[in-house]
């Protein structure tokens, strides 16, 4: 789960983090008021959706011409102007897609004097299964672009769980950071609560580009990503109350109500599937035969029909859905679940499109009768290779 | 011959008395007899366990008692996602040799914390979020269908559980059979990698053939490979096939398992491809065929 920049900072400011003041806002008339509660002259007008690039982006409502999605004000009256250009529009940036973002929340934030642009991330180094600290010197750019050109810039500092961050590894991460003075003695503190905020709320991604010198020689928090666990939100209710659900897929939502994996994507063939693996190789195969999938969608191990009825539902309400392959093998998931759950589905909304079932596995039999004596108009395929074919063939007749 | 299990590992289950617990703790001992030898429940040590068929197990309150009075040699664990963690470090301290963690949706910090235990342990922990693993006609340990395998000389190893009954159904088919078929789960943290079961299967005589399934997201198939790689310079090798899973997902979303993420441009299905591929694995195009690429592989 994603939240935005200014929840990000807030809640590092819970930490102790440095962080400019800010104040988010919903509508363009609230930007006065907002700019003047700030110390100025300078402010950043932010614009706050779920994805990277927002200064580099382009409102397509705007002309080409128009700034981005970050623009800095020098006067209360500039920052208005902004924000009435910016609320409302569609932020279009490398990480969005064509679509875009419409902007509904905006930060206005105390502007910076800027020395130094750093980077800054925390995510579970999963090669060694332990937090790392991943720095550069390079920051406020794109880091896949620094790691793909010049790597040596890029430094990983993993965090032993059962020492924390150690005095070593602030040196480490500081020499990396060729941080000195102030900054050096900020660093003491400021890496040790990022790390501390990581584990206590579950984070899977902690991305603070840049981290900046400021010219005061302080370390800053310039910008902040943040991403959470999916598996561990249970336990932070805070942090659940963070969602926005405007910046997500209407289908995804309800998916996440059943517990549900499932991914919208650009195809016509809507799959369900048991297991992750099996769900991308779903995926994979109907490309091999030359159509696109219309979404990821794993039920998981245990589900019961309920589940997958409501999966089945999920699949056939999108528009863009011409047919659809049920995939399953079943282990923990036993076959006649599966069955279960599909016929009582399509007899309450009803089968407008082609739907092919492959089922192997636990109950294997039970599930194959139960879609035998259901009467509705199924195609059974007999493996994987068969069904995707099967499904293809249909959408193509 | 076979890998981790067969027929004289006796197992303990934790999260016996949960439907999922019963349900394949059932299945096991209906296969060829696997030694399940007792259940751990904190409340109710000194009940028995009965399945719906009239089996019965012994229940004990900790892993250690267990294991003290069954001889146990290895664990699974149901438990559900929010005990899991406790559930296996609970196993590494009664000093089980191997623990197989089945339950999905394990907060990865939790696998940190798990993974400093396991680092200072003797235990080896296959998975979370993984199938489990099963020797034919030996042993059967977590929810692989046993109706699938056969008894063979094919060694398999997976990441996607659902991918592995795949391989395990295919080779069936094709008369090769399976030595042992090993599930190393989903999650971007976990017990057991790639490498771990490649040597194993390198060393198994029995071993003659085997497929490799990775998907997206992070470094262990390119790790493999480069394992692999540097063992056939030492003249250990074996006839390979592989797949994996994800080559049309987009970048940055995360497919339904915590760690199938293609992120800063790393992880990607091509990648993985090209490494296995230079490690003279054949990488099937469709997830539908890891039998029949194996086959001609075989003939050369």
């Amino acid at each position: 789960m994603n939240i935005h920049e200014y929840q990000a900072k807030a809640l590092l400011k819970t930490f102790g983090a440095p962080v400019a003041e800010g104040v988010a806002i919903f509508s363009a008339d609230e930007a006065e008021a907002a700019a003047k509660s700030l110390p100025g002259p300078l402010y950043v007008v932010k614009s706050q959706i779920h994805a990277g690039g927002r200064g580099k982006g382009k409102f397509k409502e705007l002309g080409p011409d128009a700034k981005g999605g970050v623009r800095l004000a020098f006067s209360i009256e500039e920052a208005k102007a902004h924000a009435k250009d910016m609320m409302g529009n569609t932020l279009v940036t490398a990480q969005t897609g064509e679509a875009g973002k419409q902007v509904n929340r905006l930060y206005i934030e105390d502007g910076a004097d800027i020395a130094r642009e750093l980077y800054c991330s925390l995510l579970v180094d999963r090669s060694v299964g332990r937090v790392a600290f991943v720095v550069s010197t390079e920051g406020g750019m794109d880091i896949e672009a620094v790691a793909h050109d010049t790597p040596e810039k890029i430094h990983t500092i993993a965090i032993d769980p059962e020492a924390g961050v150690t005095d070593a590894d602030i040196a480490a991460i500081s020499q990396a950071l060729e941080l000195t003075g102030a900054a050096a003695e900020d660093a003491k503190s400021l890496f040790p609560l990022l790390y501390k905020a990581f584990n206590e709320k579950d984070m899977a991604l902690l991305e603070v580009n840049p981290l900046i010198v400021m010219k005061d020689d302080h370390l800053r928090v310039l910008d902040a990503k943040m991403s959470f666990d999916g598996n561990a939100i249970f336990r932070h209710d805070d942090v659940k109350a963070l969602r926005d659900e405007t910046e997500e897929d209407a289908k995804e939502i309800e998916a996440s109500k059943w517990d549900l994996a499932y991914v919208a994507l650009d195809g016509n063939i809507g799959c369900m599937v048991n297991g992750a693996g099996l769900a991308m190789a779903t995926m994979d195969i109907i490309k091999l035969y030359g159509k696109e999938p219309a979404n990821f969608c794993d039920v998981g191990g245990g589900a019961g029909k309920e589940k997958v009825a409501a999966a089945f539902k999920i699949i056939t309400a999108d528009p863009k859905v011409e047919g659809i392959l049920v995939n399953i093998f079943g282990g923990i998931m036993k076959c006649d679940v599966i069955a279960e759950g599909v016929v009582a589905a399509v007899q309450e909304v009803g089968l407008k499109v082609p739907l092919v079932v492959r089922l192997e596995g636990t109950n294997v039999e039970l599930g194959k009768k139960i879609l035998n004596e259901s009467g509705l108009a199924i195609t059974a395929a007999d493996d994987l290779d068969d069904a995707a074919k099967k499904i293809v063939a249909a959408i193509n007749a | 011959m076979s890998i981790l299990v067969n027929k004289d590992t006796k197992v303990l289950v934790q999260g016996l008395t949960g439907k999922t617990g019963t349900f394949h703790t059932e299945q096991a001992l209906a296969y060829y007899g696997t030694q399940m030898v007792g259940g751990i429940h904190p409340k109710k040590g000194g009940e028995t366990w009965t399945g719906t068929k009239g089996e019965s197990l012994p229940i004990f309150a900790t892993v250690a008692e267990a294991k003290e009075r069954t001889g146990a040699n290895a664990s699974v664990i149901y438990v559900p996602p929010a005990g899991a963690a406790d559930a296996i470090i609970e196993a590494i301290e009664a000093e089980i040799p191997f623990i197989t963690c089945i339950t999905e949706g394990i907060p990865v910090m939790d696998m940190v914390r798990v993974k400093a235990r396991l680092d200072r342990s003797t235990s080896r922990l296959l998975g979370p979020n993984c199938p489990g693993i099963m020797t034919p006609e030996e042993c059967k340990i977590g929810i692989m269908p046993g109706s699938i395998f056969r008894k063979g000389s094919v060694g398999i190893v997976s990441r996607s559980g659902t991918l592995t009954y795949e391989a395990v159904f295919q080779t069936s088919n094709e008369g090769l059979g399976q030595t042992t078929a090993v599930g190393i789960g989903g999650d971007p943290v976990k017990g057991t990698e790639f490498i771990d079961v490649l040597e194993m299967f390198l060393a198994d005589d029995a071993t003659t053939s085997i497929i490799m399934i990775g998907e997206i997201g992070g470094a262990a198939e390119e790790d493999a490979a480069q394992f692999l790689i540097d063992e056939a310079k030492k003249g250990r090798k074996k006839p390979m096939a592989g797949f994996i899973a994800g080559r049309t997902a987009p970048k940055g979303r995360t497919m339904g398992h915590a760690g199938a993420v293609v992120s800063g441009g790393k992880g990607d299905a091509e990648s993985k491809i090209a490494a296995m591929e230079r490690a003279g694995i054949r990488v099937s195009p469709s997830p539908a065929r890891l039998g029949t690429t194996l086959v001609e592989v075989l003939k050369g």
